[in-house]
């Protein structure tokens, strides 16, 4: 039996969730919702009468000074349309989850089931058309969720929504299927992927059928009593293990390169191995003593010293196919995976702080929508808002991040999710970033069931995504459990109760257990153990279901009782899933009934390597002519309002960026709160002033020219951000990500070969800027389908590379910020100007074109970061700030925002070459490798003495007059009020 | 002279419990930090401590409302004897014992009944914390007013603080507008919202973050001994802490608040 009972705002209480969705009816729809109120529907299975009335005695559900609660419809207010919103079955309902563990708390009973669902009363002129479009594209992703809707005529004649129970019904299956690969033609094996969502290539089905067909394999498989044809879960698990999201195939590809700009050719043999693994192995070398990387590329996350007691984890994740499907689950779901890479690294990490960084099409985009596609405003606020519970319920600060916009991210939006973790540097006498599962260990996995949810995320993310994409790839996070089981799991490693940990995340357990099995060499695993949600699941399912909240443990036989003793007094569930073995086999059971029988080495190592052809052919830009007629003043207000440029605060406000204590700089500065921060900075030990500073650089734009500069720019981006509050680019390690379209050529996709190209140089960039920098990346992630199929139209992102930068400082109080701190103080440029305007954004807010993108000039840039750093340390400089996006006028504004105070500068002084810049040059290039730094006049001669040798001059000072004035010699060409340059500055987004 | 010895209570979604321990470790206090299930497990007994602390976080992920089903756990739970958790709570007060509940810890205070404490019977809700005026969570400095009137012993000798808000759920809701006026009437509101400028309470955006009225952010009980604030002290434990420390903008750290406790306890 099903009882619906009802909680809404009492009379006298404001519903201000009502009035913030009304608020978004109206301007995000358009629509004329007068007000909205809300009803939270609890539909409760197992009720009996005088159960109900016990429910609402203990105040269970409703909060006697907030709520009225109700089992008959709660419907006095007035309201036009009622419109019903609650989960498809099988969805993740964490509210419901609460609501269930409660009930059966007070009840004293264990089988009452809750599913929730939100009910909006809404007034107002609407149409039936518009009422349902509120629901469609405003409150029900139809994806997941459905609704029901009712005029208030319809309403009065029949109250209420009849009670559903989102539950998903299904016998118990242990079937096992075969498949008859030996038997088909190249055409069935190439639908046969497609039409199971495998992504596996002609090339690699051709691999999977010599392995069925070879005479040792099959007389050991037949002794195995397996079939000679693999299983169902057979090709599941080569998949997920051999997808582009696991295995980076594109990465380790053999290239062919030619570059037609200067006719040569060249075979790359895997961009990974020689573009980012030997240059890391080389500035280690170089490094020698002072080498802090402790585990590079090999774990969840790359881990670095901080001190002797203490280590740092850190792994960017992205999280974009998800994200466009379901913006809020999506994100939701990036953040609290990737907080799992770091607890799932070495023995395990404690979470630290987050970095995240959107990609989206502009939220104001007006045009006709492609099939399937959401509005880039949704996207936005729904990767916002899952962001924002998926680190805010963790405990996690936010402490650094952007968002960017370019109208192909429409496509697919890019949402990258980092987190750092730390680790003492050794438990119970090992060291923690090492990890080593043993013959003879356990497979225990924690945490939440397994579902159909995610099912084939990894090997969906590795294709474009289209009109039919699947639904069951799209999932909710839900960070209460995860924060329970991490509880759980950094109790159990402190007492050294396992030997390995590692995440299931994409692929599921056949990812974590058939990795883990590497270094005892096998294993037998019995998926009839794992915990379901529910039954209906095929044993191939449970394999490469990607259901969240689950980490899986290899546990010595000795601390077992110890383990599972722990997880059941804190409530986490926990299982022995089977053992690891040296037996060499990827073994998996039903059950007696075999599930996979694979050679650990054919599963592993067995793709083949991918052949790709790349060619290098330079796009053909002209250069537009440099306006004359320029209002300045009012363009420096334009610029400051691009979406590119203008303050995020709105969506940083949402973000608990303090949590855990340890704040340093937050991503907020100046008098008021409101300047931009370069980069985070916090204590991650709150007895030590050691800090941790986190940066990144992001410019995809310069991509559309050349992705070499582009990498060579986000790399120095990075490390300038970094050390523009403090940071010291000799302890500094990088984090590459990156996001590309389709970079295969074929028929679909023509351009591919140039898309490889633009990855190849971006790789090269790579290899020569950290080197030159001496920053070795320790962990990164590609995503290689970001494109959009449908309506008869393909929408390929830009490429775009995240380079996040982790640093380490002695002290925290040498820590800078971006405002303006007294009048007087002197304001230098560091680093030279040039007539770098290609793909600015003033070439952008100007519709004017340039051939080049800047370059980047590395042996200047180490020596001025060094030098920062070294005036920093003696605390001769009081305000430091980037410059990039908008250069020179951008970051002097952003500076005065946040001390709100003015300047009088004259942009003459800069160094430059040519000498003899245009304004639009000298305002808007955005020339790499430059910072402003504020001195005390009393520090001129101690902070020039540091600065010998780089490029810089001081342009002037600040002033207390409150007003912003560029001048070029004795012409002042832009004169405004900071006021009124801090009010264009956030305009844009103030919602 | 007694020696303080704090309990940090953490378990199902809190997650200020290390900076919590840490300040009062600063504070000079014993701190441990202590899981739910470590009391109904028998690990660890509330009447062993004399300094309880609830911590900041999201106990549920505040589904049903915040600290909602946390407050019901405590009413449903015993230790391993038998006892139930709320009669060790109830024991622990009757001993003197100090508490404080800080944002997520405040809002689990008031669902459990232990604040304000004005009503006779002891965890009788009275008061509640709902969704910002704003309907959003934000992570904003603000500045307080102490009530002087208020006699707290955490706030002993403390005029003004200036510490973080990070909610969603921080608006005072009380059952009747009597509730309200006994709240002054009795000097309960221990900290208001108040504005920059002036320094007095305030319920102009954003100074006061989430439109509580009469600007309450922190309230005590009529014994002093318990306080529980929507702003976070055991986040401003370091000078740099402070958002305008690169400005050269000092103010009292939170610890202050700890310091307080231990003090009083102390000198017992």
């Amino acid at each position: 039996m099903l009882t619906r009972i009802e909680v809404s705002p009492r009379s006298g209480v404001r519903d201000v969730v009502g009035e913030g969705v009304a608020r978004k009816i109206r301007s995000e729809l358009a629509l004329a919702a007068d007000s909205v109120r809300v009803v939270k529907v609890f539909t409760v299975q197992g009720l009996e009468d005088k159960d109900v009335q016990a429910v609402v005695d203990a105040q269970a559900l409703h909060d006697p000074v907030l709520h009225r609660i109700s089992t008959t419809p709660l419907d006095e207010d007035g309201f036009d349309w009622a419109l019903e919103v609650g989960f498809r079955p099988g969805v993740t309902d964490n509210e419901g989850r609460t609501a269930q563990a409660t009930l059966n708390m007070v009840l004293g009973r264990g089988d009452v089931r809750v599913y929730t669902s939100q009910r909006y009363h809404i007034s107002g002129a609407l149409s039936r058309e518009e009422a349902a479009s509120i629901a469609k594209d405003l409150l029900a992703n139809e994806l997941i969720q459905r609704y029901e809707l009712a005029s208030r005529e319809e309403w009065d004649k029949s109250p209420g929504f009849a009670p559903f129970a989102a539950q998903v019904t299904g016998a118990s299956v242990s079937e096992v299927a075969t498949i008859p690969i030996g038997d088909m033609t190249d055409a069935e094996l190439a639908a046969f992927s497609r039409e199971n969502t495998l992504a596996l290539s002609l090339a690699e089905m051709h691999e999977i059928q010599s392995y069925f067909s070879d005479p040792s394999v099959a007389a050991r498989r037949a002794a195995a009593k397996a079939p000679a044809q693999p299983t169902d879960a057979e090709m599941e698990a080569l998949a997920q293990t051999w997808s582009e999201h696991c295995k980076h195939k594109i990465f380790n590809a053999k290239i062919h390169y030619r570059n037609q700009e200067n006719g040569r050719s060249e075979i790359v043999d895997s961009l990974f191995k020689t573009c980012i693994q030997d240059s890391t192995k080389r500035i280690r070398e170089a490094k020698g003593e002072k080498d802090f990387c402790l585990s590079v590329f090999k774990d969840n996350a790359g881990v670095i010293k901080i001190d002797d007691e203490l280590s740092a984890c850190i792994k960017v994740e992205t999280h974009n196919s998800p994200s466009a499907l379901d913006p809020y689950g999506g994100a939701l779901t990036g953040i609290v995976g990737v907080n799992r890479d770091p607890m799932g690294t070495g023995l395990g990490a404690n979470l630290l702080c987050n970095t995240d960084v959107f990609c989206f099409a502009s939220p104001f985009f007006e045009g006709e929508l492609p099939p399937r596609l959401l509005h880039p405003r949704r996207v936005f606020e729904g990767v916002r808002e899952g962001v924002e519970h998926g680190g805010n319920k963790s405990g996690v600060p936010t402490v650094n991040g952007s968002i960017l916009f370019d109208e192909r991210y429409l496509g697919k939006p890019l949402v990258y999710c980092g987190t750092v973790g730390t680790m003492p540097a050794a438990v119970q006498g090992r060291p923690s970033h090492e990890k080593a599962a043993l013959p003879g260990d356990y497979i225990v996995m924690a945490g939440g069931r397994i579902g159909k949810d995610g099912i084939h995320g990894a090997t969906f993310s590795s294709e474009e995504l289209h009109e039919h994409s699947p639904a069951t790839a799209v999932q909710i996070g839900d960070p209460i459990t995860q924060r329970r089981m991490y509880d759980c799991l950094m109790r159990a490693r402190d007492l050294g109760l396992y030997n390995a940990i590692t995440d299931n995340g994409a692929g599921g357990l056949s990812s974590s257990v058939g990795e883990m099995a590497q270094d005892p060499g096998g294993c037998d695993l019995d998926l009839a153990k794992a915990p379901l949600k529910y039954d209906g699941l095929r044993p191939w399912e449970i394999l490469v279901s990607e259901a969240q909240e689950r980490m899986t443990m290899a546990v010595p036989p000795e601390r077992i009782d110890a383990f599972l003793d722990l997880a059941k007094e804190m409530g986490v569930e926990a299982t022995v899933l089977g053992t690891f073995n040296d037996s060499g086999v990827f073994h998996v059971r039903y059950g007696e009934k075999l599930v996979t029988w694979l050679d650990m080495d054919f599963l592993h190592e067995g793709a083949p390597q991918m052949e790709l052809s790349a060619v290098w052919e330079r796009p053909k830009v002209e250069a537009s002519a440099l306006p004359s007629d320029l209002d300045h003043k009012n363009l420096l207000r334009r610029m400051l309002g691009r979406l590119n440029i203008c303050s995020k605060a709105y969506v940083i406000r949402q973000y608990d960026h303090e949590v855990q204590g340890g704040s340093v700089i937050k991503p907020l500065v100046g008098v008021l709160r409101d300047g931009p921060g370069d980069a985070g900075v916090l204590r991650p030990k709150l007895g030590s002033e050691a800090g941790l500073v986190l940066s990144h650089g992001i410019c995809p734009r310069y991509g559309d020219l050349d992705a070499y500069w582009m990498m060579a720019l986000a790399i120095d981006e990075a490390v300038r951000n970094a050390v523009a509050v403090g940071g010291d680019i000799d302890y500094m390690a990088g984090v590459d990500n990156f996001c590309w379209c389709d970079p295969v050529a074929s028929e679909a996709n023509p351009d591919g070969a140039y898309k490889l190209a633009q990855l190849v140089r971006a790789n090269r960039a790579l290899a020569h800027f950290c080197t030159a920098y001496g920053v070795p990346c320790i962990s990164g992630k590609d995503s290689m389908k970001n494109d959009y199929k449908g309506g008869g139209k393909t929408i390929s992102i830009p490429p775009t590379v995240l380079f996040s930068c982790l640093g380490v400082i002695p002290d925290v109080r040498k820590a800078m910020s971006s405002d303006f701190k007294h009048p007087g103080d002197l304001i230098y440029v560091l680093g030279r100007t040039l007539p770098e305007l290609g793909k600015s954004e003033a070439a952008d807010e100007l519709g004017l074109s340039f051939p080049e993108p800047p370059q980047v000039d590395a042996l200047a840039n180490r020596r001025l970061y060094r030098a920062v750093h070294q005036a920093a340390g003696r605390g001769l400089i009081t305000a430091c700030h980037d410059l990039s996006d908008g250069g020179l006028a951008v970051a002097l504004a952003e500076m005065a925002i946040g001390g709100r105070l003015g300047c009088n500068v004259d942009l003459q002084k800069a160094p430059a070459s040519p000498a003899q810049l245009h304004p639009l040059e000298l305002l808007y290039s955005e020339s790499a490798g430059r910072l402003i730094a504020t001195v005390r006049p009393e520090n001129k001669t101690a902070f020039e003495s540091c600065i010998t040798g780089c490029a810089a001059a001081c342009l002037g000072s600040v002033t207390s007059n409150a007003d912003v004035t560029l001048r070029v010699g004795e012409t002042t060409i832009v004169e405004d009020e900071v006021l009124s340059v801090a009010k264009a500055f956030q305009s844009t987004l103030d919602w | 002279m007694a020696k303080a010895k704090a309990i940090v209570i953490t378990g199902f979604g809190t997650n200020c419990e290390q900076e919590t321990a840490f300040a009062a470790r600063q504070a000079g206090a014993q701190a441990d930090i202590v899981f739910f299930s470590d009391l109904t497990a028998g690990k660890a007994r509330l009447t062993d401590y004399n300094f309880l602390l609830f911590p900041g976080g999201f106990l549920d992920g505040d589904d049903l409302g915040a600290a909602q089903a946390a407050a019901l756990r405590w009413k449903h739970s015993a230790t391993k004897d038998g006892t139930p958790l709320i009669q060790e709570l109830d024991d622990f007060l009757t001993a003197g014992g100090l508490a404080l509940g800080i944002c997520n810890g405040f809002q689990l205070m008031v669902k459990l009944g232990l604040l304000p404490g004005a009503s006779p019977q002891r965890f009788k809700r009275e008061v509640s914390l709902s969704n910002n005026d704003s309907a959003r969570f934000e992570d904003r400095w603000v500045h307080l007013k102490v009530n002087p009137a208020a006699n707290c012993v955490f706030l002993h000798g403390l005029t003004r603080l200036y510490l973080p808000v990070r909610h969603g759920e921080g608006k005072i809701v009380a059952d009747s507008d009597e509730t309200l006026r006994r709240l002054q009437e009795k000097n309960l509101v221990a900290l208001q919202y108040s504005h920059p400028e002036t320094g007095e309470p305030t319920q102009e955006y954003p100074w006061n973050p989430n439109g509580s009225p009469l600007a309450v952010a922190g309230l005590t009980d009529p014994t002093g001994r318990i306080l529980g604030l929507m702003p976070h002290p055991e986040a401003y434990n370091h000078e740099t802490n402070h958002p305008g420390w690169t400005r050269g903008e000092t103010g009292t750290l939170g610890v202050t608040l700890f310091k307080n406790a231990v003090n009083h306890l102390e000198s017992r």
